[in-house]
């Protein structure tokens, strides 16, 4: 902080790819911005650098002759371990037993351990594996060198910096990417939620008549899809001291469902029409080639009204093209099929996305929706949103007499999946007709940049209207916390003993604020980490600090990854247990925050969220 | 060389030594003798006027005539050439594709091919260049050349007569890079290996 920055920087440290955009502060004033996109140099295959707005975010983990001496060459490391960005894409195609990739899904993986060493997930032993947490480190040191690269006198940890997150990233999540910007050297962050960079990067675009487009109490409803999850955010227009503000009120659940998906489907889908013409199975390499060229189908079969088959080819590995390649088509019937019907199926509002039991024997991955129907997640969100919009100051309330959801005004599409302007006017017919339906008005679209850059390009627009200097999107947190106590009665055989939840965070404390510690009082064993359940709720907006929740209906309070304490034994006996009261609250850069307060005595201790709940049963 | 350095001023050599001299006049009397140059060499000597014969080299030089300068030949280094296909090949399988006999493959075989090499190619080429029409006019049209056109970006074909302004068809409106983005290499990199071998492990 010896250095006032200079610029205003927002990183997308997407699941598929990284990007970071800047704004020049010195030469912006107001409404007027001189906004870049960083050109990012990496090794796009060995001994080859190049700059590309896009780091993909792969990670390739080289043998030890694997690769030639300068393969990995970078201009500001002469032999880098590890392959990042467009080289491991290339590599991990054809080994991919070595290549690292969805790292940031696993980093919200409540179920594993995100601080061991369990990438890539099928690897072998003999290859050294990394954590989730270390993959973001290195996606962002990668981003920091090169920033230092071409700015030698603004190092990137003098800026200010806004990373991106899901909306739907939990607590642990959260904290686990402020770590990873830590150990790559950046304590100047803070964190944004992407849909919410989105909104700003619309706002940006509006070139400040944002307020023309949109009128006080609508509802916008932003719809991201990404390559590797769908992200879902309600905002809405309200009124301070005369102007018209922005508040998020809801952020949907984590959803592993995206882009690549989509790809993948048709590849499989055209990998079996191969597999029974010629009789053989494709490898995965094949696979990897097929999706690439699926892709490159579906942009032209959705971009195009005319064409109503696109060839798709498989080039052979070895040198004969001819003959050797294995040659297919994508229809349009099939991507519709697929695409449109199976990713975004026409259905009532109130369905609800099917969630199959979870098999036993799963193998340890990641949680990958169970129902592909996004229509249905979106349904299901504005359901349970319902009343969501109920309590912000000049929200007027536009829900007709027995609205069965919260009904949009507007909607805002983010990702590169909504390139294809069919997907977009898909969901938005889809949401008119559920609101024409439910006596609702119908909800417009506002022209927001698809573009792969715009969450980035938006949080470095919000790190400098941070600076006081445009408007603001009030938020806070999306969630309710609980502590879950396990109630005093007597054991029975079978039964776990029910559990209370105590309320220790209330709905949308805002960054840099805490909350009065909740007056019921827990339990720490000195000497011994002690753990609680943890838990949060997205529809409980009103409870305050200290409410007690002896039942709640299915899906009204989500359990989260443990926290836990340990209390250091200095001046007290081993073993005994030491009464405290939990306080929460939301520190500068957007995490959230709990320490345990002693009856007496003004100590301190840090309770943490367990990101390594996983850990016994992953192994 | 001993005697090349009687061209130089007598007082820089040391008058040699008596045995020394022996031994000389007994060189110089046989070889006097046998080799006719040294002979003639010799005389000059006795008469006074120095010299063995000059160098023969130097002799060439005499017909001084004017001459065109030398244009300078620029020689394109093999790297970017080497990167270039590398990048052909790695995107669009450019080199398997050149490199493959094509007589008895079908045409339904060989389009699919070139879908993979027209599209990989075509993404190389996006990505490392930037591209443009010389002409903005369509093919075909009758266009105009001004006086003082560049020569070097417009091409006169066909009856190739009198001063501009020329008025013709356009038959093709060029193409000019823009921008060169080629790839940095780290410095041991070997850019004449534009496809490894590839060996998969099962």
């Amino acid at each position: 902080m010896s250095d006032e920055p200079s610029y205003a920087v927002g990183i997308d440290l997407g699941t598929t790819h990284c990007a970071l955009s800047y704004v020049d502060l010195d030469l912006s004033e107001g409404e007027s911005i001189a906004q870049y996109v960083l050109s990012v140099p990496q090794v796009t295959a060995p001994g080859n650098i190049e700059s590309r707005a896009l780091l993909p975010s792969f990670l390739y983990l080289p043998g030890a002759t694997e690769l030639a001496d300068g393969a990995l060459t970078l201009p500001w490391d002469e032999a880098p371990a590890f392959g990042v960005g467009e080289v491991a894409r290339g590599l991990g195609a054809k080994t991919p037993i070595r290549v690292v990739s969805s790292a940031k899904s696993w980093l919200c993986h409540g179920a594993v351990d995100r601080l061991a060493p369990i990438l890539p997930p099928h690897a072998p032993d003999e290859v050294t594996k990394i954590s989730p947490l270390q993959a973001s480190i290195l996606y962002l040191e990668h981003l920091r060198d090169a920033w230092d690269a071409k700015h030698p006198d603004a190092p990137l940890d003098d800026q200010d910096v806004v990373i991106t997150v899901p909306a739907s990233f939990d607590p642990a999540a959260r904290e686990l990417t402020a770590e990873a910007a830590r150990e790559a050297g950046l304590d100047n962050i803070v964190l944004l939620e992407e849909p919410q960079a989105a909104l700003y990067s619309w706002i940006q675009g509006t070139q400040s008549t944002w307020r023309d487009q949109v009128e006080l109490g609508d509802v916008i409803l932003v719809v991201d899809v990404g390559g590797g999850t769908t992200d879902l955010s309600l905002m809405v227009v309200a009124e301070r001291d005369g102007t018209l503000e922005l508040h998020r009120v809801a952020v949907g659940e984590h959803i592993l469902l995206g882009g690549d998906n989509m790809d993948l489907a048709l590849a499989v889908t055209v990998r079996a029409k191969i597999e029974a013409e010629i009789g053989k199975k494709l490898d995965a390499w094949q696979l990897g080639a097929l999706t690439h060229a699926c892709r490159a189908a579906k942009e032209r079969l959705l971009g195009d009204d005319g064409v109503e088959s696109v060839p798709v080819v498989v080039p052979s590995r070895g040198r004969k093209l001819i003959g050797g390649s294995i040659r297919s088509e994508l229809t349009r019937a099939e991507v519709e099929a697929l695409l449109v019907e199976g990713f975004f199926p026409e259905v009532s509002s109130d369905a609800r996305p099917k969630s199959r039991a979870r098999v036993a024997l799963t193998q340890l991955g990641l949680p990958y929706a169970q129902d592909a129907g996004i229509t249905r997640h979106i349904a299901a969100f504005l359901a349970r949103q319902l009343g969501a919009a109920a309590d912000v100051d000049g929200y007027r309330g536009k829900l007709p007499e027995g609205a069965t959801f919260l009904h949009p005004t507007a909607i805002l599409f983010n990702g590169g999946v909504f390139e294809s302007s069919l997907l977009e006017r898909r969901v938005t017919t889809q949401i008119n007709a559920w609101l024409e339906a439910d006596g609702g008005a119908r909800a417009r679209v506002l022209d927001g940049a698809s573009l792969d850059v715009a969450v980035a390009r938006g949080a470095a627009y919000y790190a400098y209207v941070r600076r006081g200097k445009g408007v603001r999107i009030r938020g806070g947190t999306a969630q309710a916390y609980y502590v879950g106590v396990e109630t005093a009665m007597p054991a029975v055989p079978g039964m776990e003993p029910p559990i209370t939840a105590i309320c220790v965070a209330p709905f949308g404390i805002e960054e840099g604020t805490r909350c009065e510690p909740a007056a019921q009082e827990l339990g720490l064993v000195v000497g011994e980490p002690v753990s609680f359940r943890f838990f949060g709720s997205s529809v409980r907006r009103d409870d305050a600090v200290g409410s007690v929740l002896d039942r709640w209906s299915d899906g009204e309070l989500e359990e989260l990854s443990e926290i836990r304490a340990t209390l250091p034994s200095e001046g007290r006996t081993a073993g005994d247990v030491v009464p405290v009261r939990l306080r929460a609250g939301v520190s500068a850069v957007g995490v959230l925050e709990l320490e345990a307060i002693p009856r007496v005595g003004d100590e301190r201790w840090n309770v943490e969220l367990d990101v390594r709940a996983g850990g016994a049963a992953g192994d | 060389m001993v005697w090349g350095a009687s061209n130089a001023p007598v007082s820089d050599v040391q008058p040699p030594s008596f045995f020394a001299r022996i031994f000389l006049a007994w060189v110089a009397y046989f070889r006097t003798l046998f080799d006719g140059e040294f002979a003639a060499g010799v005389v000059q000597l006795r008469e006074g006027r120095g010299a063995l014969p000059a160098p023969k080299e130097e002799v060439v030089e005499a017909p001084k005539k004017k001459k065109k300068p030398a244009p300078v030949i620029k020689e394109a280094g093999p790297e970017a050439a080497l990167q270039l296909l590398g990048l052909l090949q790695r995107e669009g399988r450019f080199v398997d594709f050149i490199e493959e006999d094509l007589s008895g493959a079908s045409d339904e075989d060989i389009g699919a091919a070139a879908r993979v090499v027209h599209e990989g190619c075509k993404k190389a080429l996006d990505e490392h260049f930037t591209i443009e029409a010389i002409h903005p006019d369509e093919e075909g049209e009758t266009v105009t050349v001004d006086e003082g056109y560049d020569a070097k970006s417009i091409r006169l074909t066909g009856n190739v007569v009198g001063d501009p302004p020329h008025s013709g068809e356009l038959s093709h409106r060029g193409w000019r890079v823009g921008e060169v983005r080629l790839p940095k290499m780290s410095e041991k990199h070997d850019p004449s290996i534009i496809a490894p071998a590839e060996v998969e492990l099962a």
